[in-house]
């Protein structure tokens, strides 16, 4: 037996889903009796993935790129049209961005870094919460990072975009504190993922040394605690910032 | 509601017999695990012993966890009936004398920090043989957001509170690799006799910090804290979960 978290009847988006942590939140919340719409710009792995999770439950895929608000309305009024609402957004898009030290850090790929990560996050979070909060309940999760909170060397844009979603997750979430609806953020450390794995090999050793637990984390273990965040009974937690980093974080 | 999995699992709440530690004992026992609680209180354990117990296996231990030798003997006893130990929840708790601090007593101080935090370590340190020996355990502590912020004139809860969320990340990092997790849960004020019986000045204080409006309900935090006891909290450790309504600020 294993836990089973209660997302039935639940209608959730879960963003950059064609793999990664994205993917393994979509397939916790089948499980969980939710159905899902999968967003991501990959069309091509997106489309194998939906094929996959399709046996485990309702998957709507939609092709967008959540840096483009046209894209984001686009898909959250699909998603609507589709399911008839959204109770669930949870935003995994994200690149890494170049590492590279800052003084040789180039504008565009600046640019590039905060508009997917950050401003993408505020645009599917504003065009779902805006339906989340007619309706007075709602579970919105972002993806930030341990990278947000201390700062990772040589990787400006991807610290400073994740530090912007911690700030944008306490900021909504005091908005809409009476109204039903809850943001939270997770911030996990380096994860096993072919991100994971790229970040990784940027910091080799010196990165598993600074985990407690001298282990990376595995996407499964992220969505299984977004479930739980997603789910009625995370009532009383909003604005915070759950870590996941196998014991490194601070605070 | 979501059906957390803690079948088979031996777990000691201290502080069971109401509020937000008798919420989780009834949350754990829903879930499958052989819940002990402890009080001070004999009538209170009877009464929630009784009540429990038709939920699943539930004991009861009068042991005072600011005494270290009741501690140790209670675990001990504990691990002799049940076999193991792989679920604590540090949980006992009092407000400690609500007052400026030039009119806070010795007393009050040390009463206080010696139930809250000291008596958090030495059921910790108790328990830790039974969940090293199966490589694999929860330690849950309630602290509160006052650890985090402070609260005006609650110097020994503030202090205490704190020091619960030190003791967590520092025990969380030396067990990192050691399967058992340890972490703490930051509630800002539940509706328990406790905040109920302060003064409306207090009362009010508290209220109007919380974002969403309302004091938390039991439940609430009896359900983040099953959680936090379960296999799916994994990669987590030394962590600080905030329950506060949009309140906490970190």
């Amino acid at each position: 037996m294993t836990t089973k978290y209660d997302l039935n009847g639940r209608k959730a988006i879960v963003t950059g889903a064609a793999k990664g942590i994205g993917r393994a939140v979509a397939e916790r919340f089948l499980k969980s009796g939710a159905s899902v719409g999968i967003w991501d710009r990959d069309g091509a792995t997106l489309a194998a993935t939906a094929e996959e999770l399709s046996k485990l439950g309702p998957v709507h895929p939609c092709v967008l790129d959540v840096s483009h608000s046209h894209e984001v309305e686009g898909g959250v009024t699909d998603a609507i049209d589709h399911w008839g609402g959204i109770d669930i957004l949870v935003t995994c898009a994200g690149i890494l961005g170049q590492v590279c030290p800052t003084p040789d850090y180039p504008e565009d790929e600046w640019h590039r870094v905060i508009e997917i990560n950050l401003t993408g996050t505020f645009l599917c979070a504003r065009a779902a919460s805006r339906h989340m909060l007619e309706q007075g309940y709602g579970r919105i999760v972002t993806l930030s990072s341990d990278s947000g909170k201390e700062g990772t060397a040589n990787m400006p844009a991807y610290s400073a975009a994740k530090a912007g979603i911690i700030g944008l997750t306490r900021g909504m979430a005091r908005e809409f504190a009476t109204r039903g609806v809850t943001v939270n953020s997770i911030s996990p450390t380096i994860i096993d993922t072919e991100m994971g794995r790229e970040a990784a090999k940027n910091f080799g050793e010196k990165a598993l040394s600074r985990i407690p637990m001298k282990r990376y984390g595995q996407p499964e273990e992220i969505a299984a605690m977004i479930a739980w965040l997603c789910s009625e009974e995370a009532s009383f937690t909003s604005g915070t910032i759950f870590d996941a980093t196998g014991g490194r974080s601070h605070y | 509601m979501n059906r957390i999995d803690l079948e088979g699992r031996v777990a000691l709440v201290t502080g069971g017999v109401q509020g937000i530690g008798r919420a989780i004992a009834e949350r754990l026992l829903r879930s499958g695990a052989a819940v002990t609680i402890w009080d001070l209180n004999e009538e209170r354990l009877a009464e929630a012993g009784k009540a429990l117990g038709e939920l699943g296996p539930c004991e009861t231990g009068k042991v005072d966890v600011a005494d270290p030798r009741a501690v140790q003997a209670g675990i001990e006893a504990l691990v002799a009936k049940r076999g193991t130990l792989n679920i604590l929840v540090n949980n006992a708790g009092i407000l400690g004398k609500v007052a400026p601090t030039l009119e806070q007593e010795d007393a009050d101080w040390t009463r206080t920090v010696d139930i809250l935090l000291t008596g958090t370590f030495w059921c910790s340190r108790a328990a830790l043989p039974p969940m090293l020996e199966a490589g694999w355990g929860r330690i849950v502590n309630i602290a509160s957001v006052s650890g985090k912020e402070g609260t005006p004139n609650m110097p020994a809860y503030s202090a205490a509170k704190a020091g619960v969320i030190g003791l967590t990340k520092s025990m969380g990092r030396e067990l990192g690799e050691s399967g058992i997790s340890v972490n703490c849960i930051t509630p800002a004020a539940v509706e328990t006799d406790l905040v109920r019986n302060t003064t409306p000045e207090h009362h009010e204080y508290m209220l109007r910090n919380i974002p969403m409006g309302r004091f938390g309900q039991v439940e609430e935090i009896a359900n983040l804290a099953a959680w936090l006891c379960s296999a799916d909290c994994s990669f987590t450790t030394g962590g600080v979960f905030d329950a506060s309504g949009a309140r906490s600020s970190y």
